[in-house]
């Protein structure tokens, strides 16, 4: 998809006004944060955990290289390939080649982000490929040709109304006295659609949530059950991940399995965790005839070793998204391109260019409540403040904003001159405020008493009041 | 008069509480005191640097946190009643001059010297309660930095619960965030307006007659945003109530 | 270059290395070998054979699970025949051609109409035997092979599952264990906990989103000492 996130702003506002987003949101901001709080409680070594499963993935990718080739000869060994891509476009053709190459008409998709991160839908339907999405959420918005508001909630902006509303639009067949009014009939609805869709499917895709360097094999997870129809259905499985996906062993992974379900939402464990290895095997009565996978790089080699390194440790797990107070109050599609939130406004720049997603690092308030739940201990507000920097560094910010920055730095850098100004300003501001104690607008603060009243200062500084009793012989020193 | 042994506290007034709210460094001041400390106060300040910081612009923040560093070189210890400057100085300081090696030895020293004045109280001077009275029905925000950067959440509320007449309602959304960030407040203005929204929802549905916090930045925020929507409660800095110094107006409240 | 060569080199150019040493990557092959345990919680670890079983049962029935306990394999075609009775269900399985169920006294119930293969679009039922079960989480382990074809997990409307009380352990790693001893890594393992869900719609937990609406466990626990 095309990026938005330069207008983030307006994005932002519109979220801010839309009522069924903001009831949606209203849902997630409390229940996400409570179930994930409730389980860890449950599991005393989480904190352990969180630290084993930094030091697993800092491990992987200190060795990306090695873990790489060690998975690929695996894979290739169990029968299965392995495709290399550097970009989306090239992840792209890949898929379409093996798309072609069995004549495949139609796909039966598990959610993927790198699929999104690669707009493969768009690329199929182009020619002449059908992709079904058939994760409840990713199918309802890929009726609503909408991209996902959330990583692993895609459809988290709708109420179930407007889910009605989009399968009585979409299913042509649907009979009109068929009440759709709550999520069960709704869950009913998708299942019944969905399922001739993948007994048809000539092609199944998957993401990955782990490739395991140990065994070849590549780790789903998954609550509906729809990423194992896509896969043991289909001829032909294509797994779609990237490159920073790898762990050593399955001893590796299942550590971080016990951190991935508890942060994205709160369960214990996910209903279904899946292990593929190859295709079908001699004797098996089903599975795929051909297993695929595609290793997307995409800009994620580039982050090694730099200042956002560490980024490549996320598990996409969400917990970021649902604890953070900005998305909640605008929700994902604001940030324009397919990662939202704490963890999209690392990576979105770094993906898509600081010229196009220069606001995303820019709108947070360095809360620090993203890297206090991330399970693998991601220093978000850091490198969002590294993205800023850079920003500075090339002068991509507004100029009024630099110029008003530096004006300021360089006074706080004059302690005589800034004390007599501050004092200055505290008595007039206070002269001006000592009525009503606040003002409901101020020239230059427009940006504040837009939405708030500015509290008046007292009147002196501290600095000039400290002066005054030290003058008068009553402090310390 | 503090013994001559006591400890030599500077005090880092911060550059918001220095221009809008005197009253809360000379609480900080009563507080030290009252714990034993000689305090002082570098005229050599000005502010700790953040607004840079956090806006890319790292030459700058350098730049102040070179003058701040060597305002504060020769005190037993640093205090300021903001876990948001204090977490600057304690947190970041060491990372700013993470490739010198000798300004980063000088900002690690400081940093160990360095603490938030409510964890300074508790943690380090073994401060279990006041002698201040104030009946009030109180909730008290969670500040982001001294949360999640120093770990201040006990200790205010243990120094509350001392107070003669004061009953603490919490707000389940203690712990999140009251849109302010700095200079995200004013580059974003309508979603910290959500923010400080929902926050002053929150305190006006907790029933509580005033609202309490460790940062003035914060407190300016929720004051304003409370004024604005016509919710009437005190909004203090933490520091104003346990020193017993709550005779000056209430922050945005009219003084005449 | 090819686009394999060229990730490559980015890696190593972003490590700041060429390809590691020899020394180096058979430290790692080591430990790809040795595959080392990381810290394993104490939940189900700390307890005895019986408190995993009553662990397991509680944890699977969390997640809206229903086991039923029998005290011997002969009781397995009655429990099942109970179970879909008394769900209203269809008396009709789809069954994994496995020979220990094969074994089951299935002439007991000749009412129930067994079919022995992979599932198929409009089977009601299946019927599968499982490699583990792990009590940290409630969770099954069942590997695909020529006698267990993955689609019965997953195709069925329910899924019922026997489990004997000695293929019940504590952990995750515990069941990777159990799955290497059998050999080379199946094609699909299936970690599966509980009936199939969707919280998509407003966060409400809807049971029976694509798989199976039902999962229920048959645990054989005829108290025989564990080996």
């Amino acid at each position: 998809m095309q990026p938005t996130s330069r207008d983030f702003p307006a994005n932002a506002r519109a979220g801010l006004v839309d009522p069924v987003l903001q009831r949606a949101l209203g849902l997630a901001r409390t229940g996400f944060p409570a179930r994930r709080q409730q389980a860890i409680a449950r599991l005393p070594e989480f904190e352990a955990l969180r630290e084993e499963g930094r030091r697993i993935k800092d491990h992987t990718l200190a060795n990306l290289d090695f873990y790489l080739e060690r998975y690929e000869a695996v894979v290739i060994a169990t029968g299965g390939h392995v495709h290399w891509a550097r970009d989306a476009a090239e992840a792209r053709d890949r898929v379409l080649e093996i798309c072609r190459s069995v004549g495949a008409t139609t796909v039966a998709k598990g959610k993927s982000m790198v699929a999104e991160e690669i707009a493969l839908n768009e690329h199929l339907e182009r020619h002449g490929i059908a992709p079904v999405e058939t994760d409840l959420g990713e199918y309802i918005i890929q009726l609503r040709h909408e991209p996902p508001s959330h990583i692993i909630a895609p459809a988290i902006h709708l109420m179930k109304e407007q889910v009605a509303d989009t399968f009585r639009a979409a299913h042509q067949e649907l009979d009109p006295a068929r009440s759709l009014a709550e999520p069960r009939q709704l869950c009913e609805e998708a299942r019944t659609i969905l399922r001739p869709r993948f007994l048809a499917a000539d092609v199944g895709i998957t993401g990955a949530n782990f490739l395991i360097a140990e065994t070849g094999s590549s780790i789903i997870v998954t609550n509906e059950g729809n990423g194992d129809l896509s896969q043991i259905l289909p001829r032909v499985h294509i797994v779609l991940a990237g490159i920073e996906k790898l762990v050593p062993t399955l001893e590796d992974a299942a550590t971080l399995l016990r951190l991935l379900a508890r942060s994205a939402t709160g369960q214990e464990f996910s209903t279904y965790t899946t292990v593929s290895t190859g295709p079908r095997r001699p004797g098996d009565r089903d599975g795929p005839d051909e297993y695929h996978v595609i290793l997307l790089d995409n800009g994620r080699s580039a982050l090694l070793g730099g200042e956002f390194h560490d980024m490549l440790r996320c598990l996409r797990c969400a917990a970021c998204l649902n604890h953070c107070p900005v998305y909640a109050a605008v929700g994902g599609h604001a940030y324009g391109w397919v990662y939202p939130g704490p963890m999209g406004a690392v990576l979105t720049p770094a993906l898509v260019g600081l010229r196009e997603a220069g606001h995303l690092p820019n709108a947070s308030t360095f809360c620090g409540r993203c890297e206090s739940v991330c399970p693998v201990k991601i220093p978000l507000p850091n490198m969002m403040r590294h993205w800023r920097e850079r920003e500075f560094a090339q002068g991509l910010s507004p100029r009024a904003y630099r110029s008003g920055l530096r004006a300021w730095a360089w006074m706080a850098q004059r302690p005589r001159l800034y004390h007599a100004a501050a004092a200055l300003a505290g008595r007039g501001l206070g002269w001006f405020g000592r009525d009503r104690g606040r003002f409901r607008s101020l020239p230059l603060a427009s940006g504040w008493t837009l939405v708030r009243d500015m509290p008046a200062p007292e009147g002196r500084t501290f600095q000039s009041l400290w002066a005054e009793r030290q003058r008068a012989g009553g402090g310390t020193r | 008069m503090p013994e001559p042994s006591a400890p030599r506290v500077g005090l880092l007034v911060t550059c918001l509480v220095d221009l809008f709210r005197p009253s809360v460094g000379f609480a900080a001041v009563a507080l030290l005191e009252r714990a034993g400390c000689a305090v002082a106060v570098p005229q050599a300040q000005t502010c700790c640097g953040q607004p840079a910081y956090n806006s890319g612009d790292r030459g700058d923040a350098k730049a102040i946190a070179r003058q701040v560093i060597a305002a504060f070189a020769d005190y037993d210890y640093v205090v300021a009643p903001s876990g948001s400057c204090a977490g600057m100085v304690k947190v970041h300081y060491p990372q700013l001059f993470a490739d010198e090696p000798d300004m980063r030895a000088r900002a690690e020293d400081l940093a160990t010297r360095t603490w938030e004045l409510l964890s300074f109280l508790v943690d380090v001077r073994g401060m279990s309660e006041v002698a201040a009275r104030w009946t009030k029905r109180a909730t008290y925000h969670d500040a982001c930095s001294g949360l999640r950067e120093l770990g201040v959440k006990e200790q205010p509320r243990r120094l509350l619960a001392s107070v003669h007449g004061l009953c603490l309602a919490e707000m389940p959304g203690a712990e999140v965030c009251c849109g302010f960030g700095g200079t995200f407040c004013v580059k974003y203005p309508e979603i910290s307006d959500k923010m400080v929204g929902d926050k002053a929802a929150e305190i006006a549905a907790s029933g509580a007659e005033a609202v309490l916090a460790g940062d003035l930045g914060c407190l300016l925020n929720i004051a304003g945003k409370l004024s604005r929507l016509g919710i009437r409660a005190e909004v203090r800095h933490v520091a104003e109530v346990l020193a017993g110094m709550t005779d000056a107006p209430a922050i945005a409240a009219p003084r005449r | 270059m090819s686009a394999r060569d060229a990730i490559l080199a980015g890696i190593r150019r972003g490590l700041r290395r060429g390809p590691l040493p020899p020394a180096e990557a058979a430290a790692l092959d080591e430990r790809l070998v040795a595959h080392r345990r990381n810290l394993v919680p104490a939940r189900a670890a700390a307890l005895d054979h019986a408190g995993r079983i009553g662990l397991f049962v509680a944890m699977a029935e969390e997640v809206q699970t229903t086991v039923a306990r029998v005290a011997s394999a002969a009781d397995v075609p009655n429990e099942v025949a109970r179970y879909l009775a008394a769900e209203n269900l269809p008396a009709d399985l789809a069954m994994a051609p496995d020979p220990a169920l094969d074994a089951l006294p299935w002439d007991a119930r000749p009412l129930l109409q067994i079919r022995r293969g992979k599932a198929e679009a409009g089977d009601a039922a299946s019927l599968t035997p499982c490699l583990a079960a792990i009590a940290e989480t409630g969770t099954l382990i069942l590997v695909s092979g020529t006698a267990t074809p993955t689609t019965l997990n997953f195709l069925p409307d329910t899924h019922i599952v026997v489990v004997r009380a000695d293929q019940v352990v504590a952990s995750y790693e515990d069941g990777w264990d159990l799955v290497r001893q059998r050999g080379p890594m199946p094609r699909t393992v299936n970690f599966i906990t509980g009936p199939s869900r969707t919280g998509d719609i407003e966060q409400r937990i809807e049971l029976g989103a694509h798989g199976p609406r039902r999962l229920h466990v048959v645990l054989i626990d005829d108290g025989a000492p564990i080996a």
